[in-house]
């Protein structure tokens, strides 16, 4: 270990474009973050927010055009055949040898990290993959095939995994299903860093996140600290009939109240005196309580709507 | 890495490539089945096609022919095949159409032969081999022995068959179309799914995976060899001269030079199938003009100088010399020299040209 007790990774002031000087992109500009070791570390950002870019740096396949990447304590670029092997990837596309099944897939993938094929086989068995061993990757579905890609990554225990957009193109279920893969990850002390345009796997899975658009690094901060710094009113539906819109604004608390066919909500800053009113007057019938999400996070940090 | 372990990612990585060309029926199909359709084709069927005989029509009373001695009778009909007639005018006419080759009629003691100059191979036997019986005939009715005698020796043997030089010019179609549509696909293919990059952030070395690779490919074209030399050997009458085993490492480094050309046209082109494309579009035109499928010596004289420039042509030239045109070994050398410049320079050509990103 050359970096012990240090962070897993270290970006200063990263900055990356693309074009001439006429139509020029900043994929990434002026990013600085750590990720400490053991951390489940989330970039969050809708397509095109510079996520792959900034990743792809960090794994040293990329050149950046300024600042400073500290991996392992050492630096990526160029390729550090060093670092290699205590990192793991999954690129964004399924990279697979062609025609080949999934234990030919994983086997060939553990003997570049000179793994024997018994180690890459109990991987396959780990990711759920074992009846799947000879089905070739083109025939698996889109969540196994991400399986398939994960275990690759895995197969020669990295100390770092990077994971970019594993769930992306995946049903909710199938999305659901490789959460809980997923969130297993960092238990033996691994640093996972995961790129991500889904809101909710953000919250689902990671330690903190950097929220990234249009290259630049928004905040960073974990999912619950993001959404308590936003200040963003509890949402708090009931049933209709169970109190009519007045009703509902002499609520002590309430903040103001939004009345629509499906649903009466009422915001506030004080949810839990609104829920003890509401509780004392018997109308807790159909009742949800929606606090600030990512989501709002993003809207108040870039004033739009989030699109994936 | 360690040493054993780098021999582990030789291993897995070359079975791979193995399994992904086995299991593409598209790629064993050229590489194998359809240069030996051309080699059953050339060798087997117009390779062992023996000139037919001359069709001749007798018109009337040919005394010279009906009246010939049983031996000689049974020679003429080797050359001719003779049907009777009594209409001069049609046996003409059939001789125009071309349905006969031939019509002779007597007029006194003259001859005449009425044939087309159309076929000019069986003009020239007709018109031979009546005035060798004619000549012979009169020697014979002189009673007189004659002054001089021909003996004619055949010195043609098998090792002047079609099959002969047939074999290596297809042969060298074959390898440099497997050896370069293998590298385009692969370089193109292993660009457009990621798997460079992701082989790229893995420790093994470059030199490995590029050994795979390599070390793959001239397998098959070895296979290739075998294949071809074998078949040919049992089947349609190939000879080897002595030194024909100096056209494996000739052939090793003509399989590099391909694979270089692959590499440039997977570094041009945007897909696997663009790649592949461009490389036939490079190897088959070059196939014709280096005499894979046809002798050179037929062409005119400025298309064979043009063939210098063509690495194919070294390839399939050093070969027919090793393997039937009975030169020594060394004649692959100034081949090989010239096959291993090409692939130096167009492969660093390729790595100029290549671009990670496609778009």
């Amino acid at each position: 270990m050359t970096n012990s007790g240090g962070p897993a990774i270290e970006v200063v002031d990263l900055a990356k474009a693309y074009g001439d000087s006429r139509n020029l992109v900043r994929a990434v500009d002026g990013v600085t973050f750590s990720v400490a070791e053991g951390e489940f570390f989330g970039i969050l950002g809708p397509n095109g927010a510079g996520k792959t870019t900034t990743l792809e740096m960090i794994e040293g396949l990329r050149k950046p055009d300024a600042g400073t990447i500290t991996l392992l304590g050492q630096s990526p670029w160029p390729r550090n055949p060093a670092v290699l092997p205590r990192i793991g990837v999954q690129l964004q596309s399924t990279a697979f040898f062609d025609r080949l099944t999934a234990r030919e897939q994983i086997r060939t993938m553990a003997s570049l990290y000179g793994v024997q094929p018994a180690v890459a086989d109990e991987w396959l068995e780990r990711v759920g993959l074992a009846d799947k061993a000879d089905t070739r990757v083109w025939d698996l579905s889109g969540g196994q095939a991400q399986r398939l890609s994960i275990a690759c990554a895995l197969v020669h225990d990295p100390e770092v995994v990077f994971l970019d957009e594993p769930t992306a193109a995946l049903d909710p279920q199938a999305r659901r299903n490789l959460w809980e893969l997923l969130s297993g990850l960092t238990d033996s002390g691994r640093t996972v860093v995961l790129t991500t345009h889904y809101m909710d796997e953000a919250e689902v899975l990671c330690d903190r996140v950097a929220i990234v658009d249009h290259g630049r690094l928004l905040q960073l901060d974990s999912p619950a600290n993001l959404v308590r710094g936003l200040d963003a009113p509890t949402r708090i539906s009931v049933s209709p009939g169970q109190l009519t819109a007045d009703e509902a604004r002499a609520v002590p608390g309430v903040d103001d109240v939004d009345a629509d066919a499906g649903s009466i909500t009422l915001r506030t800053r004080e949810p839990a005196r609104v829920l003890t009113a509401l509780a004392e007057q018997q109308h807790l019938a159909g009742i949800s309580v929606q606090t600030g999400t990512l989501e709002d996070v993003f809207l108040s940090l870039t004033g739009r709507e989030y699109r994936a | 890495m360690n040493r054993s372990g780098n021999g582990l990612a030789f291993r897995m990585l070359s079975l791979a490539i193995i399994r992904g060309f086995v299991r593409d029926r598209a790629s064993v199909f050229f590489a194998i089945v359809f240069p030996l359709m051309f080699l059953v084709l050339f060798g087997g069927l117009l390779g062992n096609q023996t000139q037919s005989k001359v069709d001749m029509i007798q018109v009337g009373d040919v005394s010279f022919i009906d009246q010939m001695p049983k031996d000689a009778r049974a020679a003429f009909e080797q050359t001719f095949e003779i049907t009777r007639s009594d209409d001069l005018a049609d046996a003409i006419a059939q001789v125009k159409k071309g349905d006969a080759d031939v019509a002779v009629e007597m007029q006194g003691d003259t001859l005449l032969a009425h044939y087309t100059q159309t076929d000019q191979v069986k003009a020239a036997v007709t018109q031979g081999v009546l005035q060798a019986f004619v000549d012979g005939t009169n020697v014979a009715l002189s009673g007189k022995p004659p002054t001089y005698r021909l003996d004619a020796v055949q010195v043609e043997d098998d090792s002047l068959k079609t099959i002969q030089y047939v074999t290596p010019g297809l042969l060298g179609w074959a390898v440099a179309m497997s050896a370069s549509f293998g590298a385009a696909a692969t370089l193109n293919g292993w660009r457009n799914s990621k798997l460079l990059r992701r082989l790229q952030l893995s420790p093994v070395p470059t030199g490995t995976l590029v050994g795979a690779r390599v070390a793959v490919t001239v397998g098959i074209a070895l296979t290739q060899l075998a294949i071809f030399l074998g078949l040919g050997a049992a089947f349609f009458g190939l000879r080897l001269t002595g030194a024909w085993m100096a056209s494996i490492p000739l052939l090793v480094v003509g399989t590099l030079c391909f694979m270089a050309i692959g590499l440039l046209s997977g570094a041009v082109a945007k897909t696997t199938e663009g790649a592949v494309n461009m490389a036939n579009f490079i190897v088959l035109p070059m196939s014709f003009l280096s005499g894979s499928f046809f002798p050179l010596d037929v062409t005119p004289q400025w298309l064979q100088n043009l063939a210098h420039v063509l690495p194919l042509f070294w390839l399939n030239n050093g070969m027919l010399d090793v393997m039937v045109r009975g030169e020594p070994a060394t004649a692959v050398l100034l081949p090989m020299a010239v096959l291993a410049a090409f692939a130096v320079v167009v492969t660093a050509l390729a790595a100029k040209l290549f671009r990670w990103e496609t778009t």
